[in-house]
């Protein structure tokens, strides 16, 4: 079947089996391998990537049902030259230590960064009814659909805190 | 994954009719189906994807209700501040499911619509009544700690695994359909069907009718709590969970709306436990008589026994939390 993907702001033109999963259309026929395969079912996030705005397990879902959607991978974060926050605050808190969760990660914290500035609520949130703060309680639940089997969550977190504490000051 | 045909529904007409076809299946945020096609445990031949349709957007109600659409997220429903505000045990309740990623994708309709986490679903190479009518089941005398003690039959015991369904039916929700004989409105109570020889009819739907929304009645008040009890503190299914909305006046429980997930086959309600609170003072022993009512035909299968004194304390522990006098 034939469709268009917008990603990282180009368009691409592809024609592919209906079957396709966004990751595998990023990855085997767009050539962004930053996304990574972990366990293809949704647990352990490495896949993730940001659909108009909101960061989505990219191996639940259908290539084809995202045409005209504004997909960010990490390749759309930053480059080795222009790090994002993010990105930077990783290497600086060893935020990782294969590697291979790292792109899922920082997608997933850079959209989740937003969710708080969106105030939405989170289970370990006491009152619904208050804005919530990047505290290490609500980042380890909000994380919670990125594992690390290396387990540098105290890095990975660090790192997010890092970025929440400059842009709360910007 | 077996192949499909993908067809992209344009209008609600177009999805109803195609839906009614045969090996059909909807799809919307795809979180439950696509990894459940992936493992070949549902091979639909054709799937009609909604997420095109107006099914979006939260209006108040003439009554002071909600009506959720069905494509809303578990995300933005959350996140509401009406239900934050009105029906906050709706938005803990969904707050408690899967992670960030998934509730950013999986819709109102479909999460109504989960399938069982139980592993012999899953697992073809074992027979399961669910997946295919007639094998068996392998989790009666198997691996059975996750699944349910009731409501089940001799052909199966798996739970229902959503958090934001046992919020609802707490609260009263009702279903809205639409199929190609037009709409109607099935109550969460009615929603959902008791396994019996058929485990694999979950729902009343006819084939074709699609979820358009959810509709909540108004605010129920009281203290609204939802605790889940799992196996880790985040992105895990429940054991046992609770959902309540209790009211206390003048000493006695005025009110008590409770529903509870991880104990059966559909999110699980029982109005007789609710009627042995109101009208009394909370108390311990008060608390007891309550779960003994609700656990009255509560069955262990092996793996699973120690649910039921765990459902006896999480409703002890949620009684006395709702019922306590304010600080």
């Amino acid at each position: 079947m034939q469709f268009e993907l917008d990603v990282n702001g180009e368009r691409h033109a592809l024609d592919l089996d209906p079957r396709t999963s966004l990751l595998d259309a990023l990855r085997d026929h767009l050539g962004l391998t930053g996304s990574k395969k972990g366990c293809d079912h949704g647990q352990c996030g490495a896949c993730t990537v940001i659909v108009e705005g909101r960061r989505i397990n990219s191996c639940l879902t259908l290539a084809c049902m995202h045409e005209g959607d504004e997909i960010t991978t990490v390749e759309g974060l930053g480059a080795p030259d222009d790090l994002s926050p993010l990105q930077r605050a990783f290497v600086e808190h060893d935020g990782y230590q294969c590697g291979y969760c790292t792109p899922g990660q920082i997608c997933s914290a850079t959209a989740m960064l937003g969710e708080i500035e969106k105030g939405w609520p989170s289970n370990v949130t006491e009152d619904l009814e208050t804005q919530v703060e990047a505290s290490i309680e609500e980042i380890s639940e909000r994380m919670s659909g990125n594992l690390c089997r290396c387990s540098c969550y105290p890095g990975i977190v660090d790192a997010i805190r890092q970025v929440a504490k400059e842009e709360a000051r910007a | 994954m077996r192949a499909f045909d993908y067809i992209r529904a344009g209008d609600r007409a177009q999805a109803v009719r195609d839906g009614a076809g045969p090996e059909t299946r909807f799809i919307a945020g795809g979180t439950n189906l696509l990894d459940l096609m992936k493992l070949e445990v549902m091979a639909p031949e054709r799937i009609v994807d909604i997420t095109r349709l107006e099914l979006g957007g939260i209006e108040e109600t003439a009554d002071g209700g909600l009506r959720i659409g069905a494509l809303v997220t578990n995300s933005d429903l959350a996140a509401d501040a009406r239900v934050r505000r009105g029906w906050p045990v709706l938005s803990r309740a969904l707050l408690a499911g899967a992670s960030g990623q998934l509730r950013n994708k999986a819709t109102t309709g479909g999460n109504l619509l989960q399938r069982t986490r139980c592993y012999y679903f899953y697992d073809r190479g074992e027979p399961c009544n669910k997946r295919e009518p007639g094998s068996g089941c392998a989790a009666m005398g198997g691996m059975n700690r996750i699944l349910a003690i009731l409501g089940t039959s001799e052909q199966c015991i798996a739970t229902h695994p959503s958090d934001m369904a046992v919020a609802m039916r707490a609260l009263d929700a009702r279903v809205e359909v639409e199929g190609q004989d037009g709409t109607r409105e099935i109550a969460l109570d009615d929603f959902y069907c008791s396994p019996g020889d058929t485990p694999h009819i979950e729902t009343v739907l006819a084939p074709g009718e699609l979820i358009t929304a959810v509709i909540l009645p108004a605010p129920a008040g009281g203290r609204q709590i939802y605790r889940k009890v799992r196996d880790r503190s985040s992105y895990a299914f429940a054991l046992v969970s609770v959902a309540a909305v209790v009211e206390v006046e003048n000493g006695k429980i005025a009110k008590a709306q409770l529903a509870f997930g991880g104990l059966g086959p559909m999110p699980w309600r029982d109005r007789a436990v609710e009627e042995a609170l109101v009208g009394e003072a909370p108390s311990p022993a008060l608390f007891d008589r309550a779960a003994d009512i609700l656990l009255t035909e509560a069955k262990g299968h092996g793996g699973n026994d120690f649910k039921i004194p765990l459902t006896r304390r999480t409703l002890a522990a949620v009684l006395s939390q709702a019922t306590e006098a304010a600080a």
